[in-house]
């Protein structure tokens, strides 16, 4: 089938999901021994949306994120320690820690980055289509934006906004709906009358695909049709991706929403598991133990090393920095 | 030098911006085929093309935030916001978005984006179209937000703007498009966090911006009528503000008004005599006077709105208090 990832391509997108679902697991970990500060947002259950739609960018492609944004930025291609250290506050962390597990940005690999006002990512992204496409028209390069967003931020004003003027100017910007069916505790059948989302993209004139956001495959397979879409500078596509969040919205969630029956179905279809499943034909057994073990143990190295590191110092910027420009 | 409407001087500076560097574009409603509202985007379209100088959808919230993003990914745009009034809907995107990226991602990231609006009363224009929400913008860390009284520095700040590598807010005066003064000719820039001395006086410094500055030198002819001496400081720079003009002109005058067309509490005025406070106290021999808009929505009828804008006569009777 079109656009299908290489099987190579499905065991290191495997390794990420992996490494992201045990990154989680830590972080609430630390977050109960108190290592971290603020809440902590996991995204259990919806590994396969922002590992397999990041899957075919490549650095200079650009990525707006979200407040749930660990899968994004390992798909994006940020390591672990310095998400890690950056989540523990550390001076080694991606933003000197700085931004903490919201926010984090990496601009050489093209994550600029997370956004904690929900639907900031939207524009954001709509933001750096213009620049690509303008760049892109100069250099002949195909550069993409993409904007991962979930079910909540698809009710904002600048969402419309954005797609409207995404479509009108045919920028080369990819909008993924992470569609996890939760903003904050509501469900979105309180937010919205339509349960596809995807039905909006006809009314921007941009195609559409809804997809099985748990299904790794299903999800490169039409992200990368609507990259290659905006590469050959055809304009924009909305992916919506359906999946569902297994935790809380974040660790000071007490939860009590969301039905057993819900939550059982959901684990059946495991994104995790069922990437496994689908590989059984074509890898062992003992090689996917050992893609799952190392995955692991990354992460665990790269918690352990940030442990280990520094605290930042308060450290102004220089001068001419835009805060303290002529600031007495 | 050249005689040169405030509007024609803002032209002149995008036009020269965008014939030195491929990488500036304008965006904005109206701003393309009409030429702006106000006229300053006349021509240019036809000069740049479509790609350069583009009309939007009137989504003022979605420009701002692209115009953050575009900025951080190598061009450099110039957004218009037909109205200050409209800040408001821009203003997630200026304090939750471009506000923080340079410092929280550590230095990984500029923002080259120019915000052009125009603001301020005196027009008839009622109370969701006549604002000046100075103080609005100049609170955000981060941001630089300039006010130019003049065309000359119209021209030069908007230059100096453009070419700067950290987001501008550039508040124009809907009654200063018209207005005409001698431009320096060539590549004209005047440094960003720079006040102009706008009259020289040893009685009262008066400090202000954008229109203020003109209703302030009236009021200075007023006072020179009476025998007070007023100097005129024309910030042109609301933030940074240059601290050092202001308090070299208090240690001569020793007497100081702060005017600002926006609301009086919370307002401009009230962070300028803060500065004062702190940064000249021991030159007052007489508490500052504040002249700003009163605390209530413009309104249209012009006896009632000219009964609640700062002008010559209110700048004039603030000095008179002050020096009293």
């Amino acid at each position: 089938m079109r656009n299908s990832p290489t099987i190579d391509e499905q065991i290191e997108m495997l390794r990420r999901m992996i490494a992201v679902r045990h990154l989680e697991e830590r972080l609430g970990e630390l977050h109960k021994a108190g290592k971290t500060r603020g809440p902590i947002h996991r995204c259990d259950g919806q590994e396969a949306v922002g590992i397999g739609a990041t899957a075919m960018l490549d650095a200079a492609d650009l990525l707006t994120s979200t407040h749930r944004g660990h899968a994004h930025y390992v798909g994006k291609g940020v390591g672990l320690h310095p998400i890690i250290a950056e989540i523990l506050g550390r001076s080694t962390g991606a933003c000197a820690g700085r931004a903490g597990h919201m926010l984090i940005a990496d601009a050489a690999n093209g994550l600029l980055g997370g956004n904690a006002i929900v639907g900031g990512g939207i524009p954001a992204a709509t933001g750096f289509a213009v620049s690509l496409q303008m760049r892109n028209r100069a250099d002949g390069g195909a550069r993409v934006a993409m904007c991962l967003f979930g079910d909540g931020a698809a009710q904002t004003g600048i969402c419309h906004e954005s797609m409207n003027i995404a479509a009108l100017w045919k920028l080369p910007v990819v909008f993924v709906l992470e569609h996890n069916q939760y903003g904050l505790t509501a469900h979105h059948s309180t937010q919205s009358s339509v349960p596809d989302l995807v039905v909006r993209a006809d009314g921007y004139g941009m195609p559409g695909e809804s997809v099985d956001g748990n299904d790794i495959t299903a999800v490169y397979r039409a992200v990368a049709t609507a990259v290659d879409r905006a590469r050959r500078g055809e304009g924009p596509s909305l992916v919506e991706a359906k999946t569902y969040r297994m935790v809380g919205f974040s660790t000071s969630d007490v939860g009590g929403y969301q039905s057993a029956d819900d939550l059982a179905a959901w684990r059946e279809r495991d994104p995790i598991v069922l990437a496994r499943r689908s590989l059984a034909a074509s890898v062992s057994p003992a090689q996917l133990d050992a893609v799952d073990a190392e995955a692991r143990a990354a992460v665990d190295a790269a918690v352990e090393q940030a442990l280990a590191d520094p605290l930042p110092g308060f450290v102004d910027h220089a001068p001419s920095a835009p805060y303290y420009a002529g600031a007495v | 030098m050249a005689m040169m409407r405030y509007a024609e001087a803002l032209r002149a500076a995008l036009r020269e911006e965008m014939q030195r560097d491929s990488n500036v574009w304008l965006f904005g409603e109206d701003i393309a085929v009409y030429g702006g509202v106000f006229k300053v985007t006349k021509d240019l379209l036809a000069e740049f093309g479509p790609e350069r100088v583009r009309d939007t959808p009137i989504s003022e919230q979605t420009l701002t935030a692209m115009a953050v993003t575009a900025a951080m990914a190598g061009t450099r745009p110039v957004l218009e916001i037909m109205y200050a009034d409209f800040l408001p809907l821009s203003i997630d995107a200026l304090m939750n978005q471009a506000s923080i990226y340079n410092y929280i991602w550590n230095g990984q990231v500029t923002m080259p984006f120019v915000l052009r609006t125009q603001g301020g009363g005196g027009a008839g224009a009622g109370a969701q179209h006549s604002k000046s929400l100075d103080a609005l913008v100049a609170h955000i860390p981060g941001l630089k937000v300039v006010a130019p009284a003049t065309a000359a520095d119209a021209k030069g700040l908007l230059k100096a703007a453009i070419r700067d590598d950290h987001p501008v807010i550039f508040l124009e005066h809907k009654l200063l498009y018209n207005s005409r003064d001698e431009v320096p000719d060539g590549d004209h820039l005047v440094e960003i966090g720079k006040a102009r001395i706008a009259r020289e006086g040893h009685g009262v410094s008066i400090i202000a911006s954008s229109r203020m500055v003109i209703e302030s030198l009236k009021a200075a002819e007023l006072l020179a009528d009476e025998g007070i001496s007023a100097e005129v400081i024309d910030l042109r720079s609301l933030r940074p503000l240059d601290r050092d003009t202001i308090r070299a002109s208090i240690a001569k005058t020793h007497h100081a008004v702060v005017v600002n067309e926006g609301w009086r509490f919370c307002g401009y005025g009230a962070e300028l005599s803060a500065t004062i406070m702190e940064t000249a106290f021991d030159e007052l021999d007489a508490p500052v006077e504040r002249v700003a808009t009163h605390d209530i929505p413009i309104p249209y009828s012009e006896p009632l709105e000219n009964a609640v804008l700062p002008d010559a006569a209110k700048i004039a009777a603030a000095a008179r208090r002050a020096v009293a």
